[in-house]
């Protein structure tokens, strides 16, 4: 089974199904594969071959869905760039993975055009949001995305397939702890197996209708498209948790059954007295991307007490890891949980033994939802990837430290490094201290997490300035807002006049955040 | 009303743009569709607003209507402040 098979099988089965709700609009499966197999012939024309690359830097919205599908159908292989991504960022991934085409919204373009220019295997660019007027380029062919799914330039039939599941389907960015996003290489196969799992536990149907909140460059926002579109159910996108009381009316009008939630948008809901709100639609709600404090656990099931409450622990490298069947969230209340179906999952001492019930050791996960690598990096791929059981095989080790209990229930007990987890996203403090190094006056830099009740953890920036150097935190929040994505944008910047080291005189991360802890 | 509106706009480029005057936006922008704020800003704004202007805000009043632009928000404010007196 292909990744485009999801819409295609639909778009047979409930061709004047609502698929998608994005604001006012509405689409049904077979617009929407039309639209897709327009794109795709016209990305076809282009020159997109099977196995290219094809970036998407769109917000969530119908315009990011059809893209996917498209490059889908055209063979190629899609990775989707967070919509607040500056021209560094979208310079790095679109040349780390040799990307021919790119397909962003008109206002994105005016931002990171020099990018453009700095990106030499980038041959297409398909620009939503303008019909005419495109920019002339000498080496980039500019089209517009809306006159190609409108028009009848392209053919509404799917181009013929030449693709097998074992090819790859997806390269989803994430922080990893060298600094820069790495590429996470999926097949066809990986995310089909990891679909059908997720889908086998929630119980997805096509009477589901789910609303995302999650971007769609994340994993865990990403899947309720493939999910939902997979069960030919109704996926309603939502750009913004801002109003959080406009949420709760969509609920209600839309008759949403299923809300993926990260903790932070628990939070924030919580603030609401959810009684005065008709929420009686909801079948389901799941939490991941960060623990769920317990206590903000019971006050959904209070609220929600016709919802079931899922908590869940995964990786983007493998998709999901885990659930906890909502049945022992009282008798187990700081579990994520058990394998996913079709998964196997253990514990291992640094030797890489298995170790018994109760001993902290490193998780590591087996099953076909695992992933190929990393995007050009055999060393960190072989770090993550190493021999299983069974010979030839390769499986994941995920760097969280775990122990598991006699029925195989787990229990996250740490990152084995210093990866952030704010928002439900993971961000690598080395990646922000490289952008802050580059301030001049900063003498040393650090960047750690702080506990917040909100975002899980809030991302502090803790410097020392060179002598007859003055700089606001101001400043410095400014220098990483050009530079980075909105949310690794330090919330706190500490002036300090001299870091913790080492004894090899490295900067002490650990020691700079443990009395942040404590004090928090 | 001119005053609140330079006042909420100033608020928006010291905490949102962290100072950034060189970023353009017009008082009738979007803040969402700008990508000016986030929506965890909303909070840190509403915040603000019930501070600064002694106004309570309910969760009924957390709509874009009221919120999603330098004008929109100040006419809030003046609404709500002469419904305070």
């Amino acid at each position: 089974m292909q990744i485009e098979q999801f819409l295609e099988r639909s778009a047979v089965r409930f061709p004047d199904k609502t698929a998608l709700v994005c604001g006012t609009e509405r689409l049904t499966y077979a617009e929407i594969s039309q639209m897709a197999n327009r794109l795709a012939n016209a990305l076809i024309a282009r020159g997109v071959r099977r196995g290219d690359r094809v970036a998407v830097c769109l917000d969530s919205c119908s315009e990011a869905v059809i893209s996917i599908f498209a490059i889908l159908k055209a063979g190629a292989i899609f990775t989707v760039l967070d919509h607040t991504i500056k021209s560094d960022g979208l310079r790095h991934i679109v040349n780390d993975c040799s990307a021919t085409s790119l397909v962003i919204s008109a206002d994105k373009l005016r931002d990171v055009e020099v990018a453009l220019e700095q990106a030499p295997c980038l041959g297409s660019v398909c620009v939503a949001g303008v019909s005419a007027d495109l920019p002339e380029h000498q080496r980039l062919r500019f089209f517009s995305f809306d006159q190609t799914i409108k028009g009848s330039e392209f053919g509404a039939d799917a181009p013929r397939k030449q693709c097998m599941d074992s090819d790859l389907a997806a390269l989803i960015y994430t922080s990893g702890t060298t600094g820069r996003p790495k590429g996470v290489m999926l097949t066809h196969l990986n995310m089909f197996a990891a679909s059908e799992s997720v889908i086998s536990y929630l119980e997805n149907d096509p009477s589901d209708v789910i609303l995302n909140v999650l971007r769609l460059s994340y994993s865990y926002g990403l899947y309720q498209v493939l999910t939902g579109f997979s069960v030919g159910g109704t996926v309603i996108l939502e750009r913004s948790l801002a109003y959080p009381y406009l949420l709760l009316d969509l609920i209600k009008r839309e008759r949403v059954t299923a809300f993926p939630l990260v903790p932070t948008i628990a939070a924030m809901l919580l603030q609401f007295d959810l009684n005065r709100h008709d929420l009686s639609s909801l079948r389901y709600i799941t939490s991941a991307g960060a623990a769920l404090p317990v206590s903000h656990a019971q006050l959904l099931r209070k609220w929600l007490p016709r919802a079931r409450l899922f908590i869940m622990y995964g990786q983007t490298e493998c998709k999901r890891i885990s659930y906890l069947p909502p049945e022992q969230l009282d008798s187990r209340p700081n579990s994520v949980g058990i394998a996913i179906p079709n998964e196997e999952v253990f514990i291992v001492d640094e030797a890489g033994h298995p170790v018994g019930p109760g001993v902290v050791g490193e998780l590591v996960v087996r099953g076909p939802h695992v992933m190929q690598g990393y995007w050009g990096l055999p060393e960190e791929t072989a770090r993550a990837l190493r021999p299983g059981p069974v010979r030839g095989e390769r499986v994941l080790y995920t760097g969280d430290l775990f122990t598991m209990d006699e029925e195989g229930y787990l229990y996250f007990v740490a990152r084995k490094d210093d990866i952030i987890k704010t928002r439900g996203e993971k961000v690598s403090p080395r990646e922000i201290e490289d952008v802050l190094s580059a301030i001049e006056g900063l003498l040393e830099v650090a960047v750690v997490g702080v506990p917040d009740d909100v975002f899980g953890h809030s991302i502090k920036a803790v410097v020392t300035l060179r002598d007859g150097f003055s700089i606001s935190a101001q400043e410095i929040q400014r220098h990483c807002a050009m530079h980075l994505e909105d949310f690794k944008v330090p919330r706190y910047v500490e002036f300090r006049t001299s870091l913790p080291k080492t004894d090899r005189g490295k900067i002490d991360r650990r020691e700079i955040r443990h009395p942040l802890e404590a004090r928090a | 009303m001119e005053q609140i509106e330079r006042d909420l706009r100033q608020f928006v480029i010291e905490n949102f743009l962290y100072g950034d005057t060189g970023k353009h936006f017009a008082n009738d922008d979007s803040f969402l569709e700008k990508g000016l704020i986030d929506s965890m800003s909303i909070v840190t704004l509403v915040a603000h607003i019930q501070q600064r202007y002694a106004v309570h805000l309910t969760n009924e009043e957390l709509t874009p209507e009221n919120l999603d632009s330098v004008c929109r928000l100040a006419g809030f404010v003046q609404g709500k402040i002469g419904k305070a007196k």
